[in-house]
């Protein structure tokens, strides 16, 4: 009998290898599987009910978890909702997470790697798993004075440090209140979320990092970058400026915006006509340099890059296979040109930061939930545009552009300050987007910034009008605070 | 062939009069670590979830160790030399099974507070009473029961309880149907699960039947296939068996208990005869019942179309299962620990859907060490049958081994979707005073054949000659 109670053992052995197996595969291998599936509950009452990090602003908590005393244990809640949502997102209950509470979501629920010893001492003491925080680059009184420049516009700001890529603010407009979205109330959020999703001017869009636009204008720097880059003409060159530019290969003609002629003789200086932003002159200079120069030197400013900053950010695009008449388009930034306000920001950063593009972050660092600093973004380059003394050759342009030409709405007193201004047309009978781009003080920038506004004026001067004295109040709130 | 010889290695050679050790502190320190453990636990869900230690909760864990002392006792005077591993693995698994009902007595009254609902009456101190009549029986029988061979005396004695046993939750006024299963019997205010008591009354039934019977129920009459088949008028005792069962499976529509009798019968059987031919004869009439229970019976129907495809019941047959899975997953490698899951999101997590608790709040780390935790104890309750000195003890052991072995994965097997769920409780774990005080008897008897196999000097003459005059006098 013994050999059978043996062999029976054998059998319960292997039966329980089986449950063993069969957990396994329930526990660890298919675990995430079950965790996402619909009619799972548990991971968002796990998540309401443990304390989520805050996102900072300097040490202010713009987003942070309040004890409700309800079944779901925490609110999310934000202090002015409308001017940080472009960063901090919404969390939600039915729609999920947006923003850097998505993209940060393992560091504010306490999830992430960097973690682990935490999760040790919780596990040995018991205790809930408390959220790390994330402290963003974001400097309030920029973000503020960018939102109060928007108020009433439809449009967008980035503001970026150049010497770091730090995204010191990123405001957009219309915004939404995402308090509205992360209630506990899924009736309110779902009333709330189809009133925007149906808004025309489409609140939710994070327009910052991911409208695309034709920079118009703006894009000349650009152009001007390469012609320096080409070693063929410095500011001082004389380059054709004619009233109107018949396009090559085609019967159409291209205008400056004042219908003038942009010199004396239609001959215009590479400055003056940064200045005065003439049409003819860089359609003209765009086909001497060829699409692949221009593109060659878009490209090293941030275009055709995809950014994670972490939120992940649209590509900004310069066009694949341009023929000549639509070169002479993208070198004035129409066209195919397509551009983010984050990516024009980079354009103008790196033109202050001698040349030298860096890559834009929004996260400064990662702190744990007892505010030890876990992480610390260190700045990075990106790629080195520019050599610097044509850097400093297309600054002196843009302050140029600003003292004498069509940027003159930024000028700050005492201050050295290089801009340019920009508009484009979205499509035939679309509406304009007024662009302003600066950075100041000019010898050593503290500040880039990118203004974008929809639904603008034709004329030139709209950029002028309507974007810079917002890029100046953006640029004004950063040198004072300092 | 001898056994004594083959067990574990404590055993001297039978000359040497030296002093057997008996490893009775062994088990003492074991039972020190598994309260130790139950107390810790108790600690962290207090402090997790904001109850802190209160009085009672350390009254509670006094007690706890204190019944635990008791039997450690009562092993010492009436079963010194019993293996002491079993103790502690069993109160280990019953102090796991305490704490589990504490940390969801604690969720159910949170979540009473939060609709303002009066509060729900905590079960783990009707548990612990429980664990505590059950102390006194596994006392109880060190004490009483000297010999198992006693019990032989009584095999159909026994028999016939455990039939009546087994049928009274029919039996009208006193029967009652609890979640669609005909499983109890209420008295007054008393309701308990008489299936409990009926493995082991039959256990000892099927053992000394058995051994009376198993000569001729091993004699081969014709080979078919390669396999020796007993004579037809043999087949008697495994169809009736058979045929109980099934009256289980219809009528008390008892999945569970009806796949554990049977099961039980036919590893038994298997033991006594040592003829394989049993087994597959008994796996031939399983199938044959399960497919006729399938075509014929809607509750056994929807039981296997859910364990085929809980996600395309998750609201309804499936909920339960899915649910089960859902926590599981939770809980991970390292679960969402003690106090921090949600149990309460699964239905039945204090008695079917335990192990399911558990796994969330101790993850796979957790529940590897409790599926060992009952490999231990099935595994030293077969080796207590292969050491008994005779052929009652031997089979009567690996019977009462087999009832815990099929119990724990029958259920821990069903909650995880391995195979359909059926309503076992999960041994030592599961709130529920029947199944606590029935698996402490079996931990009791099985202790007192260990210990009568273990101790260096044999009282009786030859087992089996003893054994064969009992049964003769039945």
């Amino acid at each position: 009998m013994s050999r059978q109670i043996r062999r029976l053992s054998f059998v319960f052995a292997l039966l329980m290898v089986a449950v063993l197996v069969n957990i396994t595969l329930i526990q660890v291998v298919n675990a995430g599987d079950y965790r996402d599936r619909p009619g799972n509950q548990r991971i968002l009452l796990a998540e309401y009910d443990r304390e989520r990090g805050p996102i900072l602003v300097g040490n202010d908590p713009v987003a942070r978890s309040v004890e409700t005393g309800g079944t779901l244990k925490f609110l999310r809640t934000y202090s002015n909702p409308r001017l940080y949502a472009p960063v901090t997102g919404f969390y939600s209950l039915i729609y999920g997470a947006t923003g850097l509470e998505r993209t940060e979501n393992r560091i504010l629920n306490g999830r992430a790697d960097i973690f682990a010893v935490d999760r040790i001492q919780q596990l040995v003491s018991g205790r809930q798993p408390v959220g790390g925080a994330v402290t963003t680059t974001i400097d309030a009184a920029a973000q503020r004075a960018a939102y109060l420049g928007l108020r009433g516009k439809k449009g967008a700001v980035v503001a970026i440090e150049p010497a770091t890529g730090r995204i010191l603010a990123s405001v957009q407009s219309p915004s939404f209140d995402p308090n509205k979205l992360s209630s506990h109330d899924p009736a309110e959020i779902r009333e709330y979320y189809n009133r925007l999703e149906s808004d025309p001017d489409k609140p939710l869009l994070n327009r910052p990092v991911v409208a695309l636009n034709p920079p118009g204008s703006t894009f000349k720097l650009v152009t001007a970058a390469a012609a320096l880059a080409s070693g063929r003409f410095n500011p001082n060159s004389v380059i054709p400026g004619p009233r109107t530019y018949r396009l090559p290969l085609s019967d159409k003609e291209l205008r400056n915006w004042n219908r003038q002629q942009c010199g004396p003789g239609g001959q215009v200086t590479l400055r003056d006509a940064l200045a005065i932003s003439c049409n003819t002159a860089f359609a003209w200079l765009g086909n001497e340099l060829g699409a692949d120069a221009i593109r060659e030197q878009a490209q090293a400013f941030g275009f055709d890059t995809s950014f994670e900053i972490p939120l992940r950010a649209a590509t900004s695009r310069f066009p694949e296979n341009p023929d000549a008449p639509q070169t002479a388009m993208s070198a004035i930034g129409q066209f195919d040109v397509r551009a983010t306000a984050l990516q024009m920001a980079m354009v103008t950063a790196a033109v202050g930061n001698s040349g030298r593009t860096m890559r834009p972050y929004l996260i400064q660092e990662v702190r744990g939930p007892d505010l030890s600093i876990l992480q610390t973004t260190e700045p990075e380059v990106f790629a080195d545009a520019m050599r610097p003394s044509e850097a400093l050759a297309l600054t002196e342009m843009m302050v140029n552009t600003v003292e004498n030409g069509t940027g003159t709405n930024v000028r700050i007193p005492d201050v050295r300050v290089a801009g340019k201004t920009g508009t484009a047309q979205t499509g035939n009978d679309r509406p304009t987007v007024a662009w302003f781009v600066a950075f100041a003080p000019a010898a050593a920038p503290q500040v880039a910034v990118a203004v974008l506004v929809e639904d603008a004026g034709l004329e030139e001067v709209s950029g002028n009008g309507l974007g810079a004295p917002i890029a100046k109040d953006v640029i004004e709130a950063v040198l004072q605070r300092r | 062939m001898s056994v004594v010889e083959e067990f574990d290695g404590f055993a001297d050679p039978v000359d040497k009069p030296k002093k057997k050790p008996n490893r009775r502190w062994v088990e003492f320190f074991l039972l020190i670590m598994a309260w130790g453990i139950g107390l810790l636990g108790t600690v962290q869900i207090g402090w997790v979830t904001g109850e802190g230690m209160t009085e009672r909760l350390w009254i509670t864990a006094g007690v706890v160790g204190g019944l635990a002392l008791l039997m450690h006792i009562a092993v010492r005077i009436w079963a010194s030399y019993a293996d002491p591993i079993m103790l502690p693995v069993a109160t280990l698994l019953t102090m796991l099974g305490l704490l589990m009902i504490y940390r969801i007595d604690v969720a159910a009254s949170r979540r009473a507070a939060l609709s303002d609902a009066p509060p729900p009456t905590p079960d783990v101190y009707s548990q612990l009473t429980w664990y505590a009549i059950g102390t006194i029986l596994f006392i109880a029988v060190l004490a009483l029961l000297p010999d198992h061979r006693r019990l032989a005396r009584y095999t159909y004695t026994f028999g016939l309880a455990g039939l009546v046993l087994l049928v009274l939750p029919l039996a009208p006024v006193i029967g009652t149907t609890v979640n669609g299963a005909t499983l109890w019997v209420r008295i007054g205010d008393l309701s308990f699960q008489p299936a409990e008591a009926a493995k082991i009354f039959l256990t000892i039934f099927f053992a000394g039947y058995l051994v009376a019977k198993r000569d001729s129920l091993a004699v081969v009459r014709t080979k078919f296939l390669g396999i020796d088949l007993p004579r037809p008028k043999d087949l008697g005792p495994l169809v009736i068996a058979w045929l109980v069962s099934l009256a289980v499976l219809v009528f008390e529509r008892d999945l569970g208990t009806s796949l554990l009798f049977f099961g039980l019968f036919v590893c038994m059987l298997y033991i006594a005869t040592q003829r394989r031919s049993w087994i597959i004869l008994g796996g031939l009439l399983f199938f044959v019942g399960a497919f006729a229970a399938y075509y014929n019976f809607a509750h056994v129907r929807s039981r296997v179309t859910v364990w085929l495809d809980p996600w395309a019941y998750s609201d309804t047959g499936g909920y339960q299962i899915v649910q089960s899975i859902f926590g599981l997953a939770n809980g991970g490698v390292l679960g969402a620990g003690l106090g921090q899951g949600f149990p309460n999101l699964v239905p039945f997590a204090k008695t079917d859907f335990i192990v399911s608790a558990l796994g969330e709040e101790i993850g796979i780390t957790g529940l590897f060490a409790l599926v060992l935790l009952y490999a231990i104890l099935i595994e030293r309750g077969l080796r207590i049958a292969v050491a008994a000195r005779d052929s009652f003890g031997q089979l009567l052991a690996a019977g009462l081994s087999v009832v815990l072995g099929i119990q724990v994965f029958v259920i821990i097997g069903g909650v995880t979707g391995l195979i359909p769920l059926t309503g076992l409780t999960t041994p030592f774990l599961s709130y529920g005073g029947s199944s606590l005080v029935a698996n402490w008897v079996i931990v009791a008897i099985l202790l007192r054949i260990s210990d009568r196999a273990r101790r260096p000097d044999p009282i009786a003459p030859s087992p089996d000659d003893a054994l064969t005059q009992v049964v003769k006098r039945v």
